[in-house]
């Protein structure tokens, strides 16, 4: 069961401003998140809470297919990312790392930064705790079930392979 | 007649798949023609490469390794990542390793090494692999770890993508008026997430009477409405391009006409004028004219999006003459190293360089805030490259503006965001 705080976001939030260009040579996740949304708020590593979630609104995760992405916020200790649309490299990427994501209209709509939620991964049910509305995440194709089942895409493949690797 | 009726998409992912036919939704399996990976994602690529185990890579001619995005090398971490990614390629005799010194723009460059073909299936590790689309090939971004994936099993999953067909009418296009115009038209009517998940196929006569150059510009910025690929079928325009530069045998690959298409928009090319976008997403489109006078420190022509030779081209034409405006630091990036040689020879270089244009080797530099031009704190720029987000080329509180090389030449002239006919 994830808890946390929300932080909200608005609509198109690129993945230039959750990890900058200039950052894209660390090769460090948890060096990465120091700089996770400098540009858009220079304290947000520094006050982000692990455990915390982002409440979004629609196409988050736009622009460039850097990998860096999801994974600096994996590493600030995002525990998921709920939004309305997910921008498809994004969405490729969060779950072939293991970034928990929740797709769910309207979101953004009933979250304000700072309120409780809850978020049961398994049933894709989202509580707004402070204002006690649920909502639930579309689910995800079969065949993603399957990458997160076995563990994301390396572990996947690694099985199509015929290889014994984990 | 036997059999469905599909878009040129649908039938390169059905073929590549092993499948009669595919339908927008369904998850399917299917083989790669090429991957590509540059200096900024193969190192997480090789990293999770290494995972599967695999004595090597699927097929060493059919990966393409290129290092343009931090190269020459900006500092010691992006030295690291060249060096990782130079000894994956030796290690693993990759064919195609681009290194400096024959290294250009990824997407200017595969395509001029016809190392990406019609009816082609391609995965590259970088947001604007979706440029190859221009030939007719089904192309699209993925990030490292699918990379990863592609490179060890030659197969990568997709959902096939429901299609839009953007009909363009007519070929009176305006004066200056190029492929960049019509990409970012389209976006600013669209969104940034107007396309997201779907193919855009670009169709009609104005797009046939676009150049080559002109159609990889518009399949390039296909991402910036979310679009998983853009594609336009092939014509004698393409065919005259792979002359000389195809070393394998290739499929073409048209849309039924009777296809089924998510949406479908028309225009008509003598209605768009030339296009400058605002900060700080593509889709803040408004005509040159709405977007004159504004002040700019910087002018950037080149990237994956406008650095080939009709590009510069039309910035020379421009600039020939021409002095740029004393407060405005001018760069341009030719695309690859072919184009900088051929740049040369037409005297383009010279023109620039008479001008007061310092002109680079090729690398993607600026456009991602990377080196070779990075903005101070309220310093704006007017840039022919794809994406203006905040802090995209250097601090936070710094501006980009994207237009076609016309504009941006122009504009360097004036000091200000100008129309061409202002200064010719």
């Amino acid at each position: 069961m994830i808890e946390g705080s929300v932080w909200k976001f608005g609509r198109d939030i690129d993945t230039d401003v959750i990890i900058a260009g200039r950052y894209c040579n660390i090769p460090d996740p948890k060096e990465l998140a120091k700089h996770v949304f400098e540009d858009l708020d220079p304290t947000f590593a520094s006050r982000f809470v692990p455990g915390d979630v982002i409440v979004a609104d629609s196409n988050f995760g736009c622009g460039s297919s850097r990998e860096v992405a999801p994974l600096c916020l994996k590493a600030a200790g995002v525990a998921a990312v709920a939004a309305p649309s997910f921008a498809r490299i994004f969405y490729r990427n969060s779950i072939n790392i293991g970034l928990p994501i929740f797709e769910i209209p309207d979101i953004a709509k009933f979250f304000e930064q700072g309120q409780k939620v809850r978020i049961d991964p398994a049933t894709g049910l989202v509580t707004n705790l402070s204002t006690s509305q649920s909502f639930t995440a579309a689910p995800f194709p079969e065949f993603m079930e399957k990458i997160m089942a076995a563990g994301g895409l390396v572990n996947y493949a690694s099985e199509r392979l015929g290889g014994s690797k984990a | 007649m036997i059999g469905m009726s599909m878009t040129i998409t649908e039938k390169i992912l059905a073929q590549h798949a092993g499948l009669e036919e595919v339908v927008p939704g369904q998850l399917i399996t299917a083989k790669l023609d090429m991957v590509l990976a540059n200096d900024v994602t193969a190192p997480v690529a090789v990293k999770e490469f290494v995972k599967f185990e695999v004595d090597s890579v699927f097929d060493r001619s059919k990966v393409a390794l290129v290092l343009d995005h931090f190269t020459p090398n900006k500092d010691i971490a992006s030295a690291e990542q060249s060096k990782q990614v130079r000894e994956f390629a030796r290690r693993h005799e990759i064919e195609h390793f681009y290194d400096v010194g024959k290294v250009g723009i990824e997407h200017c460059l595969l395509p001029e090494q016809g190392l990406t073909l019609p009816g082609d299936l391609i995965i590259g590790a970088d947001s604007h692999t979706c440029t190859y689309g221009a030939l007719g090939a089904f192309a699209t971004g993925v990030g490292s770890t699918d990379l990863a994936a592609g490179l060890a099993t030659g197969e990568a999953w997709f959902r096939v993508p429901e299609s839009i067909k953007f009909v363009f009418h007519g070929t009176k296009f305006q004066p200056w008026v190029s492929g960049k115009d019509l990409i970012l038209y389209v976006i600013g009517k669209i969104g940034v997430d107007g396309a997201r998940y779907q193919a855009m196929e670009f169709t009609g006569e104005g797009i046939s009477a676009l150049s080559m150059d002109g159609r990889f510009t518009m399949c390039n910025m296909a991402i910036e409405a979310g679009a998983k690929n853009g594609i336009i079928a092939p014509d004698e325009k393409t065919f005259a391009y792979l002359e000389g530069r195809s070393k394998r045998p290739y499929t073409v690959y048209t849309s039924d006409p009777d296809a089924k298409y998510a949406q479908v928009f028309e225009f008509d090319v003598a209605d768009i004028p030339l296009q400058v976008a605002f900060p700080h997403l593509p889709e803040n489109t408004k005509s040159v004219q709405e977007a004159s006078g504004v002040k700019i420190d910087q002018v950037v022509i080149g990237s994956c999006t406008n650095g080939r030779m009709e590009d510069l081209r039309m910035a020379a034409q421009i600039l020939r003459g021409h002095k740029v405006h004393p407060h405005v630091r001018t760069l341009v990036f030719p695309g690859t190293q072919e184009i900088y040689r051929q740049a040369m020879h037409e005297g383009l270089i010279d023109t620039f360089i008479e001008a007061g244009v310092a002109v680079s080797t090729p690398t993607c530099g600026p456009c991602l805030g990377g080196h070779m031009g990075i903005l101070a704190k309220g310093e704006r720029a007017l840039a022919t490259t794809n994406r203006n987000f905040v802090g995209r080329m250097g601090h936070p509180e710094s501006e980009v503006y994207l237009a076609n090389p016309a504009v941006a030449a122009a504009s360097a002239i004036r000091g200000q965001i100008a129309h061409p006919e202002e200064v010719v």
